[in-house]
């Protein structure tokens, strides 16, 4: 207690609201947070997407209507493979956390060629609707469409190519902590990609037939 | 006395949070799932979308906004699904922070969608000009 009467009053208290110890950061430690946070504001952006969807949806400027534009049926096939990468990128996590690096690198291989598949279908059908007269030029409908599917596209794109990447790095140097942080990140993007997809399928392409 | 005691304990305390909490993280911090865990994700979302695909392709309900309310309200739960079961959302994860940004996404969300519905709802009922049937497909060819 003596020691109180050394110091200015007060003084020993604006002391104690420091942790002026020194203590560690391992690594990685704030990175799954951070990603998180970088997620959520890509949810911004397609939130403004679907905003623009909601407004633009139905001016269709005496150009096709969805009804006469989109089929349901590659719709479903689409969504299917998506949904499947989802779950194989799920499996390739459970094995990464086992620590088997075959079993890992063979999901995310799976994952990856769902990805493609699903692409390729978004492709035909964008090259479709353009061969159909009905690009992103037409109407405010198409446009808005365009730029929120083709952005949900992108966003797949780059997360093949990431997979791809990681698939190198998981082959090269092992299942190590860095790596599982960045199957981890990865993990985040994919699902979140899937979740962004619920809503364009619904909001986009069933309510806009329902239109 | 008590009092920098008690505000040692504090920071006592707050370390110990901080140090439990990093080593939840050596592994990188997220929660992990189990196999059951993603085929039960699975299999629920593969129900939540084949109900909607189901009802839109076949046409069996008549009423086009019960559809509508249908698809959405599948919608949202799908996509509490794959928060819990694909992202293992959870209320522990990096201490309740990434519960706490979602929410605040998701307010913010709700304010921008709504707010952009409404307001240009509203914008094209009163800046439209009042016009026949005839006009109206003139005027929408412009647009």
């Amino acid at each position: 207690m003596t020691s109180t009467t050394d110091v200015p009053p007060g003084a020993h208290n604006a002391v104690t609201f420091y942790d002026t110890d020194p203590h560690e950061h391992p690594p990685g430690q704030s990175t799954m947070l951070g990603f998180w946070l970088y997620l959520m504001s890509d949810c911004l952006i397609f939130a403004m997407l679907f905003a623009a969807w909601g407004v633009f949806g139905g001016s269709y400027a005496g150009g096709p209507r969805p009804s006469e534009l989109f089929e349901l049926p590659l719709v479903a096939v689409n969504t299917a493979m998506l949904l499947f990468s989802s779950i194989t990128y799920g499996f390739a996590m459970l094995a990464a956390d086992e620590k088997k690096q075959g079993a890992t690198l063979g999901w995310l291989a799976i994952t990856g060629v769902f990805g493609l598949c699903f692409l390729g279908i978004e492709l035909y059908e964008f090259s479709n609707l353009i061969a159909e007269g009905a690009g992103p030029w037409r109407s405010a409908f198409l446009s808005s469409f365009f730029t929120l599917v083709g952005t949900h596209g992108l966003h797949v794109t780059f997360g093949i190519i990431w997979l791809v990447t990681l698939m190198v790095q998981v082959s090269r140097k092992g299942l190590i902590d860095a790596n599982m942080r960045r199957l981890q990140c990865l993990s985040l993007f994919w699902h979140f990609l899937d979740v962004i997809w619920i809503g364009v399928f619904t909001f986009v392409y069933l309510l806009g037939v329902l239109r | 006395m008590s009092a920098p005691t008690n505000q040692h304990q504090a920071v006592e305390m707050e370390r110990d949070a901080h140090d439990r909490g990093s080593s939840d993280h050596v592994d990188g911090g997220a929660a992990h799932g189990s196999r059951s865990s993603y085929v039960t994700g699975f299999v629920l979302s593969v129900i939540l979308t084949a109900i909607p695909f189901g009802l839109v392709m076949s046409g069996v309900i008549g009423d086009k906004s019960v559809v509508a309310g249908i698809c959405m309200a599948l919608a949202i739960v799908q996509i509490v699904v794959h928060m819990i079961y694909f992202l293992h959302m959870n209320r522990k994860s990096e201490a309740g922070w990434t519960l706490m940004s979602l929410i605040f996404t998701v307010i913010i969300v709700v304010i921008a969608l709504t707010g952009s519905l409404w307001v240009m709802f509203h914008m094209n009922q009163n800046m439209m000009p009042p016009m026949n049937p005839a006009s109206a497909a003139e005027m929408s060819d412009q647009m």
